[in-house]
């Protein structure tokens, strides 16, 4: 097979990067993955699509469950898809074991090899690949110095703390100067401080190097403070790919809406559809919303506000959106308002505490909330 | 007042040191009577007068010791050469026993690898086959072996039958015979503890090894052996040390050309034509090998946890 010999030697720095950039690093077409058989199936992916650009920081971010370890675990070549295919630098991966694919992985946990020094860790692809020793030493030199671990090279992985180990895990990844690098929530086990840390200099690691990052976490911050795109899945199904602020700002859907920061939702029924944008109907009052998708006049849907792009003031005019301010609850720099509209349903609001802002509404009394243009968005479901 | 406590909890943890002294005693009892009693005994008898009658006659000699290494003529009083026999013996004896023990780890890795990789509910039932027969008395397996490989026994008729042969192959009483013999006696005492390494064993350092471009070969060689390496040592201890000892399968599949250890120091307690203080030295000496063994496996293992492993 000559071509995985060509796919092994593209994971090394000193071949010519042949790959043209109009090509995705990773295409993911149509991909399904059922485990087990018949009476015990469990569909892990259900026809995913998307496609990878290179150099670029892409997340997939879902809840536990999802799938995001068995779609990195698919490219990695661990696992087959039962349908569909992936496609490495518009090269198909199908059959190709995971030591013959240009891609290494940051395994959940670290899967550091216990009985070699953090060097021969480090060194252990270059190795594989039969670069010679001397720049293994020198390349291995420069992995240590890189993960500021530089006096740690003769120690065992026990002999380290977790924060070190997933620096080190990271290096081994990154040594062989892969094409692809696929992170499996390398940052779950890490402190809150650590982990902040461990962002930026992830974050600009893959910035400096331009290796292409397929970063897994469930945590949203992580996603929306890292990436270029965010994948975000549910149950096997991809649900929307974009940049954080699309997923925040234009959630496709009520999973979307949900899953990524706090939002409110209306459920309203269409009027008018003119373009990107609807006038929909939520009691006596109408709202002009962003549409998600396709939709016709006269069908019901779901509109989602974000809590700070709604402000309160008192009722004026019929068609306002009118509820009681129940509760006030004080956040430091914003105050949450929690208020009741007519017909039960809870909205939050979220005001910023400048000290000019005093609301003259008391808990108790009717407000009408204000909506920011554009800040209404109907959802696909 | 107030040194109380202090002086209460110092005597009531002395109290406890006090108990488990008593407590360990049994253990101490068991291993001192059965253990140490019997070991002593033997050093003590190696170095006696043999008795021609059997049994020993309480008069300090170095005879046994002298009897191993030195060739004195039929009367003792030739000027002393080395006596090769008995080193050859032990030589021979150490070959067979590392060639079963390399015999049972070739065989032995794989089945203990196939068996902690099948899902955990039929795990218990490979092990269970594999320790099946060694529910069946040593000795009655021997024969049963005896049996099977004699030349008009049931393997040389299957190969007749088969056209594999034309005519019986000799089996019985060669090393090969005592190589099946010993293979068939402590196979499980490899796989056990293989098993159990492997299936303690993190796979995840397997796909890591895969992933950073290692072939199924190299990951085993580099990555799984290493990790599961204690399992592969405590096997070969398990299997070399018996085997070097072991005397049914050299006499009963071997026969008497096969002459090995263990078979010498039976020899030496059979009836009245035996040798009690040299057959108790060749123990000694026997024991002192396994122990250098041993310690030699210790002092590895201690570098190991020092490595960090
Ligand atoms: N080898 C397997 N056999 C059977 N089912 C599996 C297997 N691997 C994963 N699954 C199932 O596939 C689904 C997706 O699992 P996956 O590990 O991809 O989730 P994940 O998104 O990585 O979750 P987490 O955030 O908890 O790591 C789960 O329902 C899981 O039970
Ligand atoms: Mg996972």
């Amino acid at each position: 097979m000559p071509e995985t010999d060509v796919n092994v030697s593209a994971a090394r720095s000193d071949s010519p990067d042949a790959a043209p950039q109009s090509r995705a690093a990773v295409a993911i077409k149509a991909v399904r993955k059922v485990f087990g058989l018949p009476p015990a199936q469990v569909t892990a992916l259900s026809s995913v699509s998307f496609d990878i650009a290179d150099n670029e920081f892409f997340t997939l971010l879902g809840p536990s469950g999802c799938g995001k370890t068995t779609l990195l675990r698919l490219i990695a070549g661990f696992e087959q898809p039962t349908d569909g295919e992936i496609l490495l630098f518009g090269e198909h991966l199908e059959g190709l074991p995971p030591n013959k694919r240009p891609v290494n992985t940051v395994f959940q946990q670290y899967a550091l090899f216990p009985h070699m020094s953090i060097r021969d860790n480090i060194g252990f692809g270059l190795k594989m690949l039969g670069v010679d020793k001397s720049e293994i030493a020198q390349r291995t030199k420069r992995m240590l110095e890189l993960i500021q671990m530089e006096s740690f090279g003769d120690r065992r992985p026990s002999q380290l703390s977790g924060g070190q180990q997933q620096r080190v895990a990271l290096a081994r990844a990154l040594a062989p100067s892969p094409k692809v690098l696929l992170l499996d929530e390398p940052l779950s086990a890490l402190d809150l401080k650590l982990r902040q840390a461990m962002r930026v200099e992830l974050k600009q690691l893959q910035q400096e190097t331009g290796i292409t990052f397929v970063f897994v976490t469930h945590d949203q911050e992580e996603a929306l403070t890292m990436s270029d795109r965010i994948a975000v899945m549910s149950a096997g199904e991809l649900q929307q790919v974009g940049s954080a602020k699309d997923i925040y700002e234009a959630p496709r859907n009520r999973f979307v809406a949900d899953f990524i920061g706090e939002t409110n939702f209306l459920d309203v029924t269409v009027e008018e559809v003119s373009g990107s944008q609807a006038l929909c109907r939520f009691g006596p009052a109408r709202l002009t919303c962003s549409t998600a998708g396709p939709t016709t006049a006269g069908s019901a849907g779901h509109v989602s506000i974000r809590p700070e792009r709604l402000s309160l003031t008192r009722p004026s005019n019929d068609d306002d959106l009118v509820g009681t301010l129940e509760r006030l609850i004080y956040l430091g720099t914003d105050t949450q308002h929690l208020v009741r509209l007519d017909d039960g349903t809870e909205i939050t609001v979220r005001a910023q505490n400048a000290h000019d802002s005093s609301l003259d509404i008391a808990v108790g009394e009717k407000a009408a909330l204000k909506i920011d243009t554009g800040a209404a968005r109907l959802l696909v479901d | 007042m107030a040194g109380g406590p202090a002086a209460g909890g110092g005597a009531s943890s002395s109290t406890f040191a006090g108990i488990r002294h008593w407590l360990l005693l049994p253990s101490w009892l068991v291993i001192g009577f059965f253990l140490l009693l019997p070991v002593l005994l033997m050093l003590v008898y190696s170095f006696l007068t043999k008795d021609f009658r059997g049994g020993v006659i309480w008069e300090f000699s170095l005879a046994a010791y002298d009897q191993f290494i030195f060739d004195r003529g039929l009367f003792g009083d030739e000027p002393p050469t080395i006596e090769w026999i008995y080193i050859q013996i032990f030589w021979r004896s150490i070959w067979q026993a590392l060639l079963a023990t390399i015999l049972c780890l070739v065989i032995g890795f794989p089945t203990a690898y196939f068996i902690a990789t099948r899902p955990q509910n039929t795990r218990m039932l490979w092990l269970f086959l594999i320790t099946v027969p060694y529910w069946v008395n040593l000795l009655i397996r021997t024969v049963s072996m005896k049996f099977l490989i004699r030349d008009n026994g049931p393997l040389n008729e299957w190969f007749l039958a088969a056209g594999l042969l034309d005519s019986p192959i000799r089996m019985i009483n060669t090393d090969f015979a005592v190589q099946l013999g010993l293979f068939y006696s402590y196979l499980p005492f490899m796989v056990l503890p293989i098993y159990a390494s492997v299936e303690r064993y993190n796979f995840a350092l397997s796909e890591a090894a895969a992933d950073l471009y290692a072939d199924r070969w190299t990951a085993l060689r580099l990555v799984v052996i290493p990790a599961v390496s204690p399992g592969i040592i405590a096997g070969c201890i398990l299997v070399f040390v018996p085997s070097l000892g072991a005397f049914l399968a050299p006499d009963l599949l071997g026969g008497a050309k096969n002459f090995m250890i263990g078979s010498l120091i039976e020899e030496q307690f059979k009836g009245n034509a035996g040798n009690w203080p040299f057959g108790a030295a060749a123990s000694m000496i026997l024991l002192t090998m396994v122990l250098i063994v041993l310690m030699i496996y210790a002092r590895q293992q201690a570098r190991g946890e020092r490595e960090g492993r």
